[in-house]
């Protein structure tokens, strides 16, 4: 393990919003690859916070740091990743269902996801049915994240699945679901692949449909 | 400055008077199966022991108003909201706050409500006013009035001041007087952006300078994501008294709210002799003796 890589993660876990620029330009400058600085540096760092969030250790605003900590890094390395044709652990697309407007879980869940290293195409919340389907024709992910954080509005789950199978999309895509009223007998009810508790565990659950 | 205002709530048998001068009314919010995964178990077995049970301890917390949340998902919400309003009724004196976002069960619920009822809630969505307001004036109700609208919760104090000012407006349009609106400025949570304290805060300023209505707010969620949030909370809570809530909705069971509500409204002069208070501390006292 590289020294640069070694330090990109832990400004990553520290949430060093300013240095991340330096970092990354310096790992470039001993000729890293994007690829690398992705899964040796920023990977991991992620990884971690995700472990210590998840265990109560690290709190929201803390992943919130850490989450725009890599995206500093990520904004000078995506045209590199691009162009190399890198490889990314999966497409997701995530929102929160029709009628509700919370939304930092389903944020937090995105930066997990990101810092597992999933293309992350968020597209925000009170979202229709038909506008999860119309995305999914669009980005053509390998996974689609519902989040809801109310009961009365819960129920927006069971609808964007129905559309999905009627659009003929149902076996194109995995489809998880989170958010305080959600449960995994709900998720078994409506027909979702699979059900996490907090964002950590929804990024494991993501990965497990892709590896 | 606007003059402060007066916002009466009933039951059958109490009245509740919400204003600056008073002590802060708590309106307890644990008759609700959001997020409460006992509670929504227990309302889709149709057992309402629980509901009975909370009513009972909210009040006896200190509650003078009881939130009344039946959006079970997949339920049948207008005879769960039957059912679970009768049964707080039944159990406690106080006025209740009917809580929910589908119109049908709202008039039902007010049909069947004895008194006069705070719902909670209406929005500044065209939807929303066109339904919630008809059904407010009709029964005399007083309303909780989200500060948001068809474009989202603004962010900034001003844009919520707007917000309040279009439904006071509506409201009034169609003969509801200000004083039966109680603002909601929106409380958002602080774990996801450090600022949104302070905004709320300035919103209950600028809306009570130049309204003199009264305010609520969900005052539970502002520190999720936080670890040790019932300090956050108690503390969040005894500025927004002094900025100008007056009837927070919280759940009184937690003992570091209460205590701060007290503590809040005696630094604000409105505890003669200090009584509250003291009268809280020796029930403290005799409880810890148990």
């Amino acid at each position: 393990m590289s020294d640069i890589l070694a330090e990109l993660s832990t400004a990553v876990i520290e949430g060093n919003v300013d240095d991340m620029a330096d970092l990354t330009e310096d790992a470039l400058d001993e000729d890293f690859s994007a690829q690398d600085i992705l899964d040796k540096g920023l990977m991991p760092g992620m990884d971690h916070v995700g472990v210590e969030f998840k265990a109560g250790n690290m709190f929201v605003p803390e992943v919130l740091r850490s989450a725009r900590a890599m995206h500093n890094s990520m904004d000078l390395i995506r045209p590199l990743l691009a162009e190399s044709g890198a490889s990314m652990t999966g497409k997701m697309i995530i929102g929160t269902v029709k009628g509700d407007l919370h939304d930092i879980g389903k944020n937090l869940v995105g930066m997990m996801c990101e810092g597992a290293g999933f293309e992350v195409e968020d597209i925000g919340k009170n979202i229709e049915p038909e506008a999860f389907v119309e995305a999914v024709k669009k980005y053509e992910p390998n996974i689609i994240g519902m989040s809801a954080l109310l009961t009365t509005t819960m129920r927006s789950m069971e609808h964007t699945i129905k559309a999905l199978e009627e659009a003929g999309l149902r076996d194109k895509v995995k489809v998880i679901i989170g958010g305080a009223p959600v449960t995994q007998t709900f998720s078994d009810q409506i027909g979702a692949d699979g059900y996490a508790s907090n964002a950590a565990s929804a990024a494991e659950l993501a990965k497990s449909f892709v590896n | 400055m606007a003059k402060n205002l007066t916002t009466v709530v009933s039951s059958k048998t109490q009245t509740v008077e919400i204003n600056r001068n008073n002590p802060t009314v708590i309106i307890g919010e644990r008759i609700n199966p959001t997020g409460r995964k006992l509670m929504l178990k227990a309302l889709q077995n149709g057992d309402f022991d629980m509901v009975r049970t909370d009513a009972l301890s909210q009040v006896a917390a200190g509650a003078k108003i009881l939130d009344v949340n039946a959006g079970v998902p997949g339920a049948d919400e207008i005879a769960l909201m039957k059912q679970v309003l009768s049964t707080v009724m039944e159990a406690v004196d106080v006025p209740l706050c009917i809580d929910t976002a589908d119109t049908d069960a709202l008039a039902v619920a007010l049909e069947l409500y004895e008194g006069k009822a705070l719902i909670n809630s209406v929005n500044g969505e065209e939807r929303s006013l066109e339904t919630v307001l008809p059904l407010a004036k009709e029964h005399g109700a007083a309303l909780i009035a989200l500060c948001m609208d068809d474009d989202g919760i603004p962010a900034t104090a001003d844009e919520r001041l707007a917000v309040a000012g279009k439904i006071i407006e509506r409201a009034g349009k169609r003969g509801i007087p200000i004083e039966d609106i109680v603002i909601d400025p929106l409380a958002l949570t602080m774990g996801a952006d450090h600022t949104a304290g302070f905004v709320v805060m300035e919103a209950i300023q600028k809306i009570v300078a130049e309204f003199g209505v009264n305010i609520t707010m969900g005052a539970s969620n502002i520190s999720f994501g936080m670890p040790e949030r019932k300090h956050i909370n108690s503390t969040f809570i005894a500025m927004a008294i002094h900025a100008g809530m007056t009837c927070p909705i919280t759940n009184p069971l937690v003992a570091q709210v209460g205590i701060a509500v007290l503590a809040a409204d005696l630094a604000m002069g409105r505890d003669e002799y200090g009584m509250k208070w003291i009268k809280a501390y020796r029930a403290r006292q005799k409880e810890e003796g148990k």
